[in-house]
C-alpha cells in the first residue's frame, strides 16, 4: 500500500522544548491509524503538527506527495486534512447546528457529508441542533466535534483522544460511528489512550514514547509484551 | 409636554453615538481590540464626504456611499498590514499603535484641511422637521436615529444569520480551532474592520452634516463612543444601541436643566451604569 499521508523525520518543538523527534508514520487511504502512548509521549503534538497548528518544516509531512510541513491549518484543512482536536474545542458562542456548519466553512470539494448525513449518524444532534454547543453532554459535544470535522469532507480525519473523560459506554457509541465514516473512503488516525479501544478499532499501530516511535504493526501481530515495553519502556516481568 | 420633548431630542441624539459605537463595538466584540483611533477615522470619513460633496458637487448622501468602499478598503488594509501584528496577548500593543495612527491622522488633516472647522451642507433637510405625534422633530436626527437602528439591525443579522458572521463569532471564541475549520482569522479580522469602516463613514455622514468638525474632533467623539459601549455591555450591538441613547437622554436633560451641563449629565450617567452594573446593562454571556 502507498501512503497517502507520511510524516518523515518529523521533528516539533514549543518553543525550545522538543515534542517530537523524527517520528515516522504512514496512512494509506481508507486505512485506520492509531496512535498508542503515555501522557507526553508525543502525540498531540504529532497530531497538531499535521492539522498546521505546530510548525514544522515542509517535507516532514508529506500528503498526496506534496510536502505540506510547513502549511497553516487553514491551508491544510483545504487539502482535506480535517482534525477533531483534543478537548473537543467547540465554538461556545455558536449552536450545535451551527457548529457543524461552520466546519463546512472551508469544504473540500463535494462529498457524503452534509447536515442531514452528520444528523443520521448521531441522530441526538439533531433534537438538540438549536441549543448551544456547550450545554451538551460530554458524549454529545464529541459528537458535535466529529460531525464539524466530517463536516469538510475530509479525505483524513484526525481524532485526537476522542474518548477522554467519557464513560465507556458513551465511548462505545461514539466508535460505533466509525464504520459508517470509512466506508467515504476516508482515512482516520486516532490518538487513543484507551489501547484496547485503539487495538479494536485500527489497522495499524504506532506506539509513541518520548517523542519517538518505538512500536508500529498491525494490532494482531503484535503481543502484549511488545507493546508494553513500547509504551512504558521497559519489559513487562521487571515490573513485578 | 416639553420633557417628553427632551427625552425625544435625547433618544435621537443617542442614534448619533450608537453610530460611533457600533464600529467600535464590532472590532472590539470580535477581536479585542481598542481602536484608539476610531474618532479620528469618523473624522477622517467626514472630511472624505466632504471633499467628495464639495469638489464633486456630489449631495453628501450619495458621497457616503462612495466614501463607504473606500473606508472599507481602508480599515480592511489598515488591519491587516498594521493592526494584525499588534494582536497577542497583551493588550498594550493595540492601544500605544492606535494611539499613534490617531496622532498621524489628526495632524495629516490638519496638513490637508487647516484647523478651520467645517460642516457638510445638506441643503433644505438641514432645518427640516416633521411631526411625530404632538411632537415637532428635526428630520435629520430622525435619519439619523433610523439609520442606527438599521445599521445595528443588519449588523445582528450579519453575525447571526450569515457564514461570515459565523465565522466572526468562531474566530473571537477560539483562534486556533477556527483556523482548524480553514478560517483565517487575519483575513476574518481584516473584513471586521472594514465593515466598521462602513459603519464609520455612515456615522461620519450624520457627524459631518449635524455640526462643525475639525481635525481635533475625533477624540471627544471616541469617549461618546466608548461610553455608549461600555454601557451596553462590551460585544452586545443592541446593547450599544442602548447606550447610546442613555448617553443622549442624559446629556439632552442634563442640557435642559442648565446647557452648561449636558457633557457632564452624560458623564454622570455613564459613571452611575459603571458603579451600578460593572459589566454594563447587556453584557455578553461567553467572554
Amino acid at each position: 500500500m502507498t501512503a497517502m499521508l507520511e510524516t518523515r523525520g518529523l521533528r516539533a518543538f514549543y518553543g525550545d522544548f522538543q515534542a517530537l523527534f523524527g517520528v515516522d508514520i504512514a496512512v494509506a487511504k481508507g486505512e485506520t491509524v492509531a496512535i498508542i502512548g503515555a501522557n507526553g509521549a508525543g502525540k498531540t503534538s504529532l497530531m497538531r503538527a499535521i492539522s498546521g497548528i505546530l510548525a514544522s518544516e515542509p517535507g516532514m509531512i508529506v500528503y498526496r506527495d506534496e510536502p505540506i510541513g510547513a502549511l497553516a491549518a487553514p491551508d491544510v484543512l483545504a487539502r482535506g486534512i480535517a482534525m477533531v482536536p483534543e478537548g473537543r474545542r467547540l465554538f461556545p458562542s455558536l449552536s450545535v447546528e451551527e457548529n457543524l456548519l461552520i466546519g463546512a466553512y472551508r469544504r473540500n470539494g463535494e462529498g457524503p457529508w452534509t447536515l442531514e448525513s452528520v444528523y443520521e449518524l448521531f441522530p441526538i444532534l439533531r433534537e438538540r441542533r438549536n441549543n448551544p454547543a456547550t450545554a451538551l453532554s460530554g458524549g454529545q459535544q464529541q459528537m458535535v466535534a466529529i460531525g464539524r470535522a466530517l463536516m469538510s469532507n475530509p479525505d483524513v480525519l484526525l481524532c485526537d483522544e476522542i474518548s477522554l473523560g467519557l464513560a465507556p459506554v458513551v465511548v462505545r457509541d461514539i466508535y460505533a460511528a466509525f464504520p459508517r465514516i470509512r466506508q467515504t473512503g476516508a482515512s482516520i488516525v486516532i490518538v487513543e489512550q484507551d489501547i484496547a479501544q485503539a487495538l479494536k478499532v485500527a489497522t495499524q499501530v504506532y506506539c509513541l514514547m518520548e517523542g519517538r516511535v518505538t512500536l508500529s504493526g498491525h494490532p494482531e501481530a503484535l503481543t502484549r509484551e511488545q507493546i508494553h515495553q513500547a509504551y512504558f519502556g521497559a519489559p513487562r516481568h521487571e515490573h513485578h | 409636554m416639553s420633557i417628553i420633548d427632551t427625552i425625544v431630542q435625547g433618544v435621537l441624539l443617542g442614534g448619533l453615538y450608537a453610530l460611533f459605537a457600533a464600529g467600535l463595538s464590532l472590532v472590539f466584540g470580535i477581536m479585542r481590540l481598542v481602536n484608539l483611533a476610531h474618532g479620528d477615522l469618523i473624522v477622517l470619513a467626514a472630511f472624505l464626504i466632504l471633499l467628495l460633496s464639495s469638489a464633486l458637487g456630489l449631495n453628501p448622501f450619495f458621497a457616503a456611499l462612495i466614501a463607504a468602499p473606500l473606508m472599507f478598503v481602508a480599515g480592511w488594509a489598515l488591519q491587516y498590514f498594521v493592526l494584525n501584528r499588534t494582536l497577542g496577548n497583551d493588550v498594550l500593543p493595540p492601544l500605544l499603535v492606535t494611539f499613534g495612527i490617531s496622532t498621524v491622522l489628526q495632524n495629516g488633516l490638519l496638513e490637508a484641511f487647516s484647523a478651520d472647522s467645517r460642516r457638510v451642507s445638506i441643503g433644505a433637510l438641514e432645518g427640516a422637521s416633521t411631526g411625530l405625534g404632538p411632537l415637532n422633530v428635526g428630520l435629520m436626527p430622525l435619519i439619523t436615529f433610523l439609520s442606527a437602528l438599521t445599521v445595528i439591525f443588519g449588523l445582528n443579522q450579519l453575525i447571526y444569520r450569515t457564514a461570515l458572521g459565523r465565522a466572526f463569532r468562531a474566530t473571537s471564541d477560539d483562534i486556533v480551532t477556527a483556523g482548524l475549520m480553514g478560517i483565517r482569522p487575519q483575513r476574518i479580522f481584516a473584513v471586521a474592520t472594514g465593515l466598521a469602516m462602513v459603519v464609520v463613514t455612515i456615522a461620519a455622514l450624520y457627524l459631518g452634516t449635524r455640526a462643525n468638525f475639525d481635525p481635533t474632533s475625533g477624540p471627544s467623539r471616541l469617549i461618546y463612543a466608548f461610553e455608549a459601549v461600555i454601557i451596553g455591555g462590551l460585544g452586545s450591538l443592541w446593547g450599544t444601541l442602548a447606550g447610546g441613547v442613555i448617553l443622549g437622554v442624559a446629556q439632552t436633560l442634563g442640557a435642559a436643566v442648565n446647557p452648561e451641563w449636558q457633557i457632564l449629565a452624560g458623564h454622570l450617567a455613564f459613571l452611575a451604569v459603571l458603579v451600578i452594573k460593572p459589566r454594563g446593562l447587556f453584557p455578553r454571556a461567553v467572554d
